[in-house]
């Protein structure tokens, strides 16, 4: 028995002791309920993308890769294609991203790199992270009833003076890609502040005294330094803010003018595959619900891949950047 | 409280060091009247010249404000925002707490090497290279860093692998990579805050022996623990010691002099205690 010699030892005058069976049942217990809890979210995955594809097939059978570059979608003909809803998801998406990021990334910046008191940098964040719980419905609305209004004589002015620019080729006409991308990229907002945040949080106090002991100066520090250390951790906040942004519904489908067509024009109304799937939804018959079930898994698809090439990027940077396997 | 006790209470609380006469010419002249972290005085008149060409060693222990010394000599602890300074350092005779100096600058000229290691997450190669493109240094880039990177002793290790992490280096590696990185630039002042005090032996070793090189280009200002250290590259020696009789913790100089003087005989009791390792 591997604990006799522990057992001599135990019956001297020392106080420790083996854990009782109890002890090592509740740790067995705990690493199964981990495991569990782990496992059910990856049968949950599978779960849905069966379910999906099961729902799915006639559609895939039907249509086949067509359906991924196909421009049309008419009920009535039975004809499906999703490549203008692809095209708008992701534009409006990286236009999202932008205007978050940068905005994002700046907040993150006020709030970590001692521009104001810690304790106002709190009440700050808080706010920013309130942003999150605003109902996509009321962003939506709110969209329609102050955004619109405040970019549509902007948008006017911008089409009549540079008409020859692609971004501004087409009239606002009320909803269109342009009040959609604002409104995403407030929704993506606190997501991409909060997670940079904790980023620059994470930098070692040594890493700060390194950069001004060199003699830099603040904005220095922050941009040559800081924000490098921070790469990982920025990255990672853009991913899951980009990944947001693939999949809003709500705002969007009450904001992008669910129009089945292709412009670079940022004032033209567009659709995405998420706002597709929300307005067709209620009102389809057998045959388009089999069409949409294949849009959501484009969707899916989509996601999923713009995650991978994210974490991929992230793990470059933490390698390049950290040193680290 | 016993009536020795309270005498001696009242001479540390008062006792201010003679002013050390340096011979040779001076980089720094330190004339500390009193330093807070807020209402906390951390140090009090403490008058430390820095030789030229030379290493000084700040030595004592735990607490007694030697750190703060050295790092009120380029303006570090102006990061912290209560740190307040009274007195005056005088570099080439300009006071570089005048309110028309920017920190910024003089931390150009006098270079700091830290307590932990703490290269940039960046490449070995940028890593050094930073103060050169920080002050807009044209010329050959190659050629300074492999310099300083020879200096540090690091460069037959790294040479073959500039384009890593300088994170992905062994501890006593990094720490002489934030050497290097200092010294690229050639500042005038070299200040180490306990460089060695994370590092094994050996690495421990090479550093020293690259402060003693570094001393033919540079002043050196060291704060270190170790007191053999201080006795191997020291040429001046700097003691400071803690008075807590008036309930706070203010560290003072206590003496300074010659490094072989400090130690072999020293003036003060307190010094003599010390050296000879009667309290730490």
């Amino acid at each position: 028995m591997a604990t006799k010699p522990f057992q001599q030892a135990g019956s001297s005058s020392t106080i420790t002791r083996p854990p009782s069976g109890g002890e090592r049942a509740t740790d067995s217990m705990f690493r199964g309920i981990a495991y569990a809890c782990a496992g059910l979210i990856v049968l949950l995955v599978i779960a849905i993308l069966w379910q999906l594809s099961k729902e799915a097939l006639p559609a895939i059978a039907e249509y086949g890769l067509g359906f991924w570059y196909g421009t049309t979608w008419d009920v009535n003909k039975e004809i499906f294609g999703v490549l203008p809803e692809i095209w708008g998801t992701l534009y409006s998406s990286l236009l999202a991203l932008l205007l978050g990021g940068i905005f994002g990334i700046a907040i993150a910046i006020f709030l970590t790199q001692d521009f104001i008191h810690h304790k106002l940098a709190l009440v700050f964040r808080t706010i920013v992270e309130l942003l999150a719980a605003i109902p996509s419905v009321v962003y939506g609305l709110w969209g329609i009833y102050v955004l619109i209004p405040i970019i549509r004589p902007i948008a006017e002015w911008l089409h009549e003076t540079l008409a020859w620019f692609p971004l501004f080729s087409t009239d606002l006409s009320g909803p269109g890609l342009a009040p959609a991308a604002l409104v995403l990229a407030i929704m993506i907002l606190p997501t991409v502040a909060a997670i940079s945040v904790d980023a620059f949080r994470r930098i070692p106090y040594k890493v700060k005294e390194a950069a001004y002991g060199m003699g830099t100066t603040k904005w220095e520090a922050i941009l040559k330094v800081m924000l490098p250390t921070a790469s990982s951790g920025i990255l990672a906040a853009l991913v899951l803010g980009f990944g947001r942004a693939l999949g809003e519904t709500m705002a969007l489908a009450m904001l992008i003018g669910n129009a089945n067509q292709i412009s670079l024009s940022l004032f033209a109304p567009a659709n995405t595959l998420a706002s597709l799937l929300a307005s067709s939804f209620p009102e389809a018959g057998a045959v388009e619900v089999q069409a949409l079930m294949y849009a959501a898994l484009v969707l899916l698809l989509i996601t999923f891949i713009v995650n991978v090439l994210g974490l991929a990027v992230q793990q470059y940077t933490v390698r390049k950047f950290e040193g680290k396997k | 409280m016993s009536a020795a006790a309270q005498t001696v209470a009242t001479d540390t609380a008062e006792f201010i060091a003679e002013p050390y006469q340096p011979e040779g010419d001076t980089v720094i002249d330190c004339d500390v009247k009193k330093i807070f972290y807020g209402d906390f005085l951390a140090v009090r008149d403490s008058v430390v010249p820095v030789e030229k060409n030379k290493i000084t060693a700040f030595i004592g222990p735990s607490g007694c404000g030697k750190s703060t010394v050295l790092r009120s000599l380029n303006r570090m602890n102006d990061l912290i925002p209560v740190f307040r300074f009274e007195g005056t350092v005088n570099y080439h005779g300009q006071d570089i707490y005048a309110p028309n100096v920017d920190p910024v600058v003089v931390r150009r000229y006098i270079g700091m090497v830290f307590q932990q290691p703490n290269p940039f997450s960046m490449s070995i190669y940028d890593n050094v290279a930073f103060g050169l493109k920080l002050n807009k240094f044209k010329g050959n880039y190659d050629e300074k860093v492999q310099k300083a990177l020879e200096r540090a002793a690091l460069w037959k290790e790294v040479k073959d692998k500039l384009k890593n992490s300088g994170l992905s280096l062994s501890g006593g590696q990094q720490q002489r990579l934030c050497i290097a990185r200092a010294i690229a630039t050639e500042p005038d002042v070299l200040l180490m805050d306990e460089p060695c005090s994370a590092l094994d032996p050996i690495a421990t070793r090479q550093v020293e022996e690259l402060m003693l090189e570094l001393r033919e280009r540079f002043t050196v200002g060291l704060v270190t623990h170790n007191m053999q250290q201080a006795t191997r590259v020291g040429d001046t020696t700097a003691f400071f010691s803690v008075d807590i009789s008036k309930g706070g913790r203010t560290g003072y100089l206590v003496e300074m002099g010659p490094t072989k003087q400090v130690f072999e005989d020293p003036q003060q009791d307190l010094t003599k205690e010390y050296v000879r390792g009667e309290f730490s």
